[in-house]
């Protein structure tokens, strides 16, 4: 049992690192005028946590780790729709507007 | 489904959200990569939902859809201008969701495949406590960061005596909660761990001043995605760990930007207390100096006789809104034939490329948007420079003077164009405390009043 939490625990840490390097380039490459919407997706995909929510509030029955895993659902849609929607707004801020210009 | 379909299914939705961050490299490939973001979400969450340990369809139904409405609520009525606290509540959310999913797993670590209670492997509570003690320092850190930018609590830096000590003592005391919860995995120690971790978000938000909260607000983004970390390597489940990567790089980067434009450590920032003590010793300098002072027709005659114009907004901009008489403005003097643009210093604003959206939504084209390294070598062949709102990051101190605590700071050298207007409520001093020489320089001419009507006077004298 210990011999194969603590591989998986090694799995967990080289995918760790490697999506580290990964967040590092992808993220050096966004434009700095789109910050502020990176710090909006950035957000709604942290809410990703969601998974860990569904699971504790799966079972039937109604004990503690079901309400928190219930609670933890509800904060994590709160992140995830608003994190979206405002992403959204945001970026169709910066849609070219072309013919709108031209008729100023 | 089996779990190598569902490691295969976690794997495309993380794919997904890579994808989302790199369609941010452009605005024209950004929406797309909001959508890849949006379809990597729900592959994720109809995956877990395919679990044969997941069955209260009910519950979980309902409480997506309350969450989701309140979430879609919210983000639709915000206004632009507000952006910095929104982003900062929806990082508390991530930290507490975080708690509550750890204390999930904590109490029934069987739907989690970590144990059984009271005998979890030792990894998992490290991992667990871990996620914990990040997430609620995420939770009270953002609720703090929230109130500044709000307004509810005052922007300006607490500082008190022996504030470092006693935030160390609190880490060791954590640490040591740790390993006591690890020995005897008591859920009190857990809760304690809970608060105390709380605790420690308050006092490492506390002492940081407004003008600092882009650091903290891409600091407190960045614990997010660690507390997500620290939650994936807790139910071993490698989306988590890798969105939790993305987000924590992320956020890290930012705060790396910020602190480089501002010329200070991130440590520096962290610690806190910046501005405030400053501001005593250096006011007084320049009281027997002349202001020249303008109004807005002095200002619209020196812009339509310009052949260029550059705009640099910062925080004032946004407290007076108006970017939308800004724009105006420029669009009159484009239809004159004057080049206009628009030069954004990294730290304008309360938040990362806080001004960009604001200008975006006033619907200013962003190639005329600039930033710091594209435009600051046309300030000598520019006519005027209309700054509004921003103050320390076109202070030429930070370039000459070495005692000055916004020494070394990059800044947008408007000094170099011909003219400088100058618009300000009052002759106050900027974030940082220092009085800015631009202001007592000949070729500057301030405009004292509200940005917003200082903008619509001008574009008035422009028809």
């Amino acid at each position: 049992m210990e011999a194969h939490s603590s591989e998986i625990f090694v799995i967990g840490l080289t995918v760790f690192f490697l999506a580290c390097i990964i967040g590092y380039y992808v993220v050096w490459s966004v434009t700095p005028a789109l910050h502020s919407p990176l710090m909006g997706v950035t957000n709604a995909i942290s809410s990703v946590i969601i998974v860990g929510a569904i699971l504790a509030a799966g079972p039937f029955g109604h004990d503690t780790s079901k309400i928190f895993g219930i609670i933890g659902v509800v904060l994590a849609s709160i992140n995830i729709f608003g994190g979206f929607i405002v992403t959204y707004r945001m970026l169709s801020m910066f849609k070219k507007k072309p013919k709108k210009e031209k008729k100023d | 489904m089996s779990a190598n379909i569902v490691a295969v299914l976690y794997l495309i939705s993380a794919l997904m959200f890579i994808f989302a961050l790199r369609g941010l490299s452009h605005p024209e490939s950004s929406r797309l990569g909001n959508i890849f973001g949006i379809v990597g979400m729900i592959i994720a969450i109809i995956t877990t939902l395919m679990f044969k340990s997941v069955l209260s369809y009910v519950e979980i139904g309902a409480a997506i859809i309350v969450g989701g409405a309140i979430g879609t609520f919210i983000a639709l009525r915000i206004e632009m201008t507000a952006l910095p606290q929104l982003v900062a509540a929806f990082h508390s959310l991530v930290g507490i969701a975080a708690v509550f999913v750890a204390a999930a797993a904590f109490y029934d670590p069987a739907s989690f495949d970590i144990g059984k209670v009271g005998s979890i492997g030792t990894s998992s509570l490290i991992e667990m406590s871990i996620g914990t003690f990040i997430g609620a320092i995420t939770f009270s850190g953002s609720v703090l960061a929230f109130g500044k930018l709000q307004g509810t609590v005052s922007g300006k830096p607490i500082v008190f005596r022996f504030q470092h000590t006693i935030n160390a003592l609190i880490l060791i005391l954590i640490i040591s909660l740790i390993v006591l919860f690890v020995t005897n995995q008591s859920p009190l120690i857990f809760w304690i761990i809970v608060i105390v971790s709380i605790l420690l978000g308050f006092m490492v938000v506390i002492p940081i001043g407004g003008a600092d909260m882009p650091v903290v607000v891409s600091m407190l983004n960045s614990y997010s995605g660690w507390a997500a970390c620290g939650i994936g390597f807790t139910l071993s489940n490698n989306l988590l760990i890798i969105t939790g990567a993305l987000v924590g790089a992320s956020g890290a980067i930012l705060s790396y930007i910020m602190s480089k434009g501002m010329n200070r450590s991130i440590i520096s920032v962290v610690l806190g207390g910046f501005g405030g003590e400053q501001a005593a010793s250096n006011a007084g300098d320049n009281s027997d100096k002349i202001v020249k002072q303008g109004n807005a027709e002095d200002a619209a005659y020196i812009m339509k006789n310009a052949d260029s114009v550059i705009i640099v907004p910062g925080y004032g901009m946004a407290v007076a809104q108006a970017q939308h008489a800004l724009r105006e403005m420029g669009d009159i003097l484009k239809k004159e034939g004057i080049n206009v643009r628009y030069a954004i210093h990294p730290v304008a604003g309360r938040m990362p490329g806080h001004m960009n959206v604001l200008l975006a939504e006033a619907n200013v084209p962003y190639e005329e948007v600039l930033e710091l390294d594209e435009i600051n070598h046309d300030f000598p062949m520019t006519e005027v420079s209309f700054v509004i709102g921003a103050n320390d990051v076109t202070n030429p101190a930070a370039k000459t003077d070495e005692t000055s605590p916004i020494y070394g700071m990059p800044i947008l050298d408007v000094e170099k164009s011909q003219t400088v207007l100058f618009i300000k409520r009052s002759m106050a001093t900027g974030y940082s405390g220092v009085d800015n020489e631009l202001f007592y320089r000949d070729n500057t001419t301030m405009l004292f009043g509200d940005a917003k009507k200082m903008c619509e006077d001008i574009v008035k004298s422009l028809a």
